[in-house]
């Protein structure tokens, strides 16, 4: 069983990592995006271990979000950091959370819609305006500012908005 | 260039081989799409194209980082995912040739992208069950970026193939042109073997049922002749790459060891 000194700093750790946001989403932190799979304290070398998955193979954010952990680490005196990064389970936005979702509607971004990717689900997209809620939009390319997300045009008020699409 | 050693311990070592052709696919395919960065018609399809480009570098890396681990365990020698990419020659490359070919007018850039990236999908979903498991994560991983990259190739076909006169006339002159070089994909090679002997058969079905039908939604007449054009999966390539590669590998070959 874990001693309470390691329960104890894996969670101040887990709450530093709260902090952290995401480079090209600055509204969300990397723990509503669920990029932080595990967090580990090894109390005889005083080691914390956090394990990263990518959320795209090409996400250029990946370096920095490691250069970030480190840097929101060492200004609470963790020095001794190891970034690992794991590739499965593979990431889905299955693992963001529900705050997260409603912070990115807010940011102008409709969240993703279905719970886990399917090609069913691919099928029938119908997404709503996160700036004045209709439903009646269309999409304008799969693919939008990142590879993470879908350019949609909203035919009422007229915005076109970003949709960070299922994965 | 590569140690002599390392290319010693890739020719002898079919596990390497593969995860190389896998890499080598993503990789060529990644840089021709870069080609339309910034000369794309449209901004959006530009953006789309790039960020395509961008998932099937990423794919590459994670098979690149693998390959060098697996090289690195081996020989003793500290191998690196550039040293693979930058420093071998074109008869090291193990891509398929339809990945290598250039990038031509729109109808065939997106042609490229559907017929590789439909079979990309059928591997991927087969390799998903690989029992080598970081080959399984990277196909975890890789196939839904995929799902995306085919869905939006498959809409260009179909949008062009059931267009105008003229994007229709621009399909079927890309089909006629890249048909000979898809059969190299389909048909498996000594290093693939170990890896989706028993799959091979269902990937190509799949595939071919998948073509079939986007093509007959596009009004696209399946093309019937069936020689075949291959070599690149054994390093014997088109003139095409040795320019791509002259320009990818630009700075290591007038800078060699340049790191950012």
């Amino acid at each position: 069983m874990e001693s309470t000194l390691v329960i104890d700093k894996e969670k101040s750790i887990w709450d530093i990592l709260e902090t952290v946001c995401d480079p090209e989403i600055p509204v969300l932190t990397i723990i509503d995006l669920g990029i932080v799979r595990a967090v580990r304290f090894d109390e005889a070398s005083s080691l914390v271990t956090v394990t990263i998955t990518p959320t795209y193979t090409g996400c250029p954010a990946m370096d920095l979000i490691g250069t970030q952990i480190r840097m929101s680490l060492a200004e609470a005196g963790i020095l001794q950091v190891q970034i690992h990064q794991t590739l499965s389970p593979a990431w889905t936005t299955d693992w963001m959370s529900e705050s997260g979702k409603i912070k990115l509607k807010a940011y102008g971004i409709a969240a993703p819609v279905a719970r886990a990717f399917n090609k069913e689900y691919l099928e029938e997209l119908q997404m709503e305006c996160p700036n004045c809620g209709s439903k009646n939009t269309k999409l304008v390319s799969e693919f939008s500012s990142t590879a993470c997300k879908a350019l949609f045009q909203c035919k009422d008020c007229l915005e076109p908005f970003d949709y960070f699409k299922c994965h | 260039m590569l140690q002599q050693s390392i290319k010693s311990y890739i020719q002898q070592d079919l596990q390497t081989q593969y995860l190389l052709h896998l890499a080598d696919n993503a990789l060529i395919l990644s840089h021709r799409n870069s080609q339309w960065c910034g000369h794309g018609p449209i901004l959006e399809q530009d953006i789309a194209l790039t960020n395509i480009a961008l998932d099937q570098l990423g794919q590459a890396r994670n098979l690149y980082q693998y390959a060098a681990l697996l090289i690195t365990e081996k020989t003793g020698i500290a191998t690196t995912e550039d040293q693979l990419a930058y420093l071998r020659d074109v008869g090291e490359f193990k891509n398929c040739l339809l990945a290598e070919l250039p990038n031509g007018d729109w109808g065939q850039t997106v042609l490229r992208n559907f017929l590789m990236g439909s079979y990309q999908f059928f591997l991927y979903q087969e390799l998903q069950q690989s029992a080598i498991g970081q080959l399984k994560a990277i196909a975890e991983k890789s196939i839904k970026e995929i799902t995306y990259h085919v869905r939006w190739s498959a809409d260009w076909v179909l949008r062009l193939g059931d267009g105008t006169a003229e994007s229709k006339g621009r399909m079927v002159q890309a089909l006629e042109l890249l048909w000979a070089y898809t059969g190299e994909m389909l048909e498996p090679c000594d290093y693939e073997l170990p890896f989706i002997a028993t799959q091979s058969s269902f990937i190509k079905a799949a595939w071919e049922a998948k073509i079939a039908s986007v093509f007959s939604e596009a009004s696209l007449v399946h093309p019937t002749n069936e020689w075949m054009q291959s070599g690149g999966k054994k390093g014997i390539h088109t003139e095409h790459l040795g320019y791509l590669l002259a320009e990818m590998q630009f700075l290591q070959r007038a800078y060699p060891g340049l790191e950012w």
